[in-house]
This record gives C-alpha cells, structure tokens and sequence, in this order.
C-alpha cells in the first residue's frame, strides 16, 4: 500500500461517519463495531474529506484558515489520511 | 459509588425467532415468544431516548432481526435521531428489495454470521439445510450495493481446523472486517460445551494464526477477535465493565446489563414499557448491582487490574463460581480457576456431544 497521491480523493466509505456526540459535546468518527475521537488538528482534516477536494485541495484550504504554507501541511496530512485508510476508515 | 457513565452501544434484541439453530446462540434458553414482542412505536421511542442518553450505536439484533417487517422503518428511525445502525444477521431471509429498503433506510453496516467454510458442515451447525449457500449470496449482494460487510464467525472445535480459510474467504467476499469469535459458555454453548470445546493446544494456534494474519492483512481487512476466556490469564472486560458502556434489550423490554444477566438470580430488570431508558440506566437495581469497583471481592478490589477487566464476567461467576459476586473463574487468580480449566480440558478431550439446537422450549 503505497503512500496517498496529491491528486487522490479521499472520502468516508459508506458506514463510516464523521457525527457530533451531542450528548458529550464532541465530534467522533464512527465505524462497524468501532468509535474514534479525533483530536483538533484530524478533525479539522476529516472535515474537509467530502469526496470532492482532492489531497492538495484540503492542504490548500488548510494553509488559508491556519495561515500556512500547504507544502508543509501536506506530509502530517498524508500520515493521517494513510494511517486511516490502512483502518479501512477512508477510501480514495 | 462510582461515577455513571453514559451508555455507548446498545443491542437491541427485536426477536428471539429465527430459522437457524446455533447451539452456541447468545440467546437466553428461555426464548421470548413473538406474541410479547415490542411494537414498532416502543422500539422508535426507546431509541430516541437512547440517542439522549448518549448510545451512539445501536445493534439490531435478534434472534433473526430480519424477521421483523417493520426492520427498515426502524433503521430509518435510528438513522433520524443520529445513530450509527449495524445489523447483525445470519443473512438467510434478506432477497433483494428487503435489503435495498435497508440500504435506503440509511444501514451503516452489516454484520453477517458464517457457521463454516465447509457447506455442510456449516449447514449442519446452523440446524439450517440451505443455508450456508443464502449466506454466500447474501454477501455478494452486499459487497456490490456498497454496505460494508463484517463476517462473524463463531469458532469452536467443529470448525476450528478450517481457521486460516476463514479469513481467506473474507477476504475474497471483500468484507472490510472480520471476527473471529471463540465461543462463549453461557446459555446454549454451556449446554453445549462437550460438543463445543476446543482443546488448549488448538485454542493457541488460533490465536497464533489470527496474530499472523493480522499483521499479514493490514490495510486489506480489518480482523477483530474474541478471546477464548477458558484458557487465559485474565477475565475479558466484560460487556466494558458492568453498567458502564453497554444496554441489552430484549424482545419483550426488559433492559440487561448483558444478554445473559437474566441467568443471575435475585436481579430486577425493569421494562421500557415502564420506565424512561435514563431512568432506568441510571437507577435500576440490576445496573447497579455490579456498577464500579464497591462490590467486588478484596481479590479484585485490591487487584492492578480493577478498572482494566472489572472483575470479568459475573455470569460465569455465576455459573462456575456459584456466586455472581466471586472473581471470575477464567482469571488465573481465582480459586475455581483450577475447576474451570479442568472443566474445559475435559469438555475437550471427551467425544464430542450431539448439538443441543437451540429451540423454542429448550
């Protein structure tokens, strides 16, 4: 399993849910048999996977709401992404 | 009195019927008949308190869940009130429409039990002529409309040989998880435990072999297993500890700690068609009666372990101890450890028993 392109797409696979515990106030991603706590930073990651923007798309819009530079966004995004997609939690 | 937590998981049992026979169901041996079954209203209402209380996933169980017409409407329910749905099936009575109306209804996933790889000895198991090859069918169907697709299999030693092919065949099914479910004696398997019982040596390698495999097939499934308690060191945690992340519902309401409580006497369960869920999560005798670490003997109390396995199991307590207060009897430092493993050697090295199908009546 190779690293993720700057071209891929990730999304949530069907039975896989980014959802607000509104009972505790805290988003989690939810999966069979499974629930995950994303800290800050792989929240604001996970919320831009919709499928649509590409790596390089949600390193970009990152840069721009945490004023960085992309570049250097994109090796800490490429290490979560892939460490969820060897979970089977996203697919591209 | 420990803090109470707010319920993660809830399995809800919405029948006992179902047309195969494990004799290792996790079904109490004292079925609810369908004429007391809770009606679509109750279980909508139930889950949306649920969903209050803090359950975020709700497993809809049975018997054979899909038994009940009124499944999808309730899938869909769970869906509106925000809660991750798994449908844990033996698969046999899903065609076409009915699991496309569950698709549309919103199922997260679905989890599919497999007696064996072998189609007779599977059938054989299940007490369900034709049933291994609906099994297969059921599967592929699932795979291609995009649910994700667990594979359960319950191991013991009328199967346990055909291990390393059960995970292959997940694989090649292209299930995202696999479990790997040793048998646990409560119930029917505790009847059953002279045809069920796997020998300590074969208990090992199966656990080296799912070691391996895990390793071997990251990324490609996930494989999930559970303990086989007879020949371990320490309790599983139980349910995630008594009281603390997990309701079970059964057919006819009545709220349990785990599926097999009912076997504990001296236990009040209360009903949902009586009291509020949070009402009865937070006050009722049973939930309470094993809740945080003030009930356990000094052996657990005083033990590292407390809050990592929560004294284990109360109904095997119950079961091989006697007492559903006592330490476990799978940990090691029990004093019917001894009694237990002898039971288990025993169970294992005698000819294996005639299943006792699991039927309405015992």
């Amino acid at each position: 399993m190779g690293a993720l392109d700057p071209q891929a797409v990730p999304r949530l696979p069907r039975g896989v849910r980014l959802s607000h515990d509104q009972a505790r106030d805290r988003w989690l991603l939810l999966a069979p048999e499974r629930i995950f706590e994303p800290n800050e930073v792989a929240l604001a990651v996970l919320r831009l996977v919709d499928g649509e923007r590409s790596l390089q798309a949600i390193c970009e819009e990152l840069g721009r709401s945490y004023n960085a530079d992309p570049a250097l966004i994109m090796a800490d995004v490429v290490e979560l992404l892939g460490g969820l997609v060897q979970k089977r939690l996203i697919e591209t | 009195m420990n803090q109470i937590l707010r319920p993660i998981g809830l399995l809800a049992e919405l029948t006992h019927r179902c047309p195969l026979q494990c004799p290792y169901c996790s079904n109490p041996v004292d079925l609810d008949r369908k004429s007391g079954e809770l009606d679509t209203e109750t279980w909508k209402r139930v889950f949306g308190e649920a969903a209050e209380l803090g359950v975020l996933q709700i497993h809809l169980s049975g018997g054979e869940p899909t038994a009940r017409p009124d499944l999808a409407e309730l899938v869909a329910h769970c869906r509106e009130v925000n809660l991750y749905t798994n449908l844990i099936t033996s698969g046999v009575l899903l065609d076409q429409p009915a699991l496309e109306r569950l698709y549309d209804a919103g199922l997260d996933h679905i989890q599919l039990s497999i007696q064996d790889i072998d189609e007779a000895n599977a059938d054989r198991i299940g007490g369900y002529r034709g049933g291994h090859a609906k099994k297969l069918d059921l599967a592929r169907r699932v795979v291609t409309l995009g649910l994700p697709l667990t594979v359960n299999w319950v191991v013991h030693r009328q199967n346990i040989h055909n291990l390393a092919r059960m995970i292959d065949l997940a694989v090649e099914m292209g299930a995202k998880r696999v479990e790997i479910a040793h048998t646990q004696y409560y119930g029917w398997a505790f009847k059953n435990r002279r045809a069920l019982m796997p020998t300590y040596r074969q208990t090992l390698d199966a656990i080296a072999l799912v070691e391996e495999a895990r390793k071997r097939l990251e990324g490609v499934i996930v494989i999930d297993s559970v303990v086989p308690d007879y020949y371990a060191r320490f309790p599983k945690a139980c349910v995630g500890g008594w009281g603390r992340r997990a309701i079970n519902i059964t057919p006819q309401g009545r709220v349990l700690p785990c599926h097999a409580a009912e076997t504990i006497p001296g236990l009040v369960f209360d009903n949902v068609r009586d009291k509020p869920l949070a009402d009865i999560w937070l006050n009722s005798q049973a939930f309470n009666a094993f809740r945080g670490t003030d009930w356990m003997p000094d052996l657990c109390r005083s033990c590292d372990r407390r809050e990592v396995d929560w004294g284990g199991c109360r109904c095997q307590a119950m079961a091989i101890a006697g007492s559903a207060s006592a330490t476990d009897p799978a940990c090691s430092l029990s004093p019917f450890n001894a009694t237990l493993r002898a039971m288990a050697e025993e169970d294992s090295a005698a000819e294996p028993d005639q299943f006792r199908y699991r039927r309405f009546g015992g």
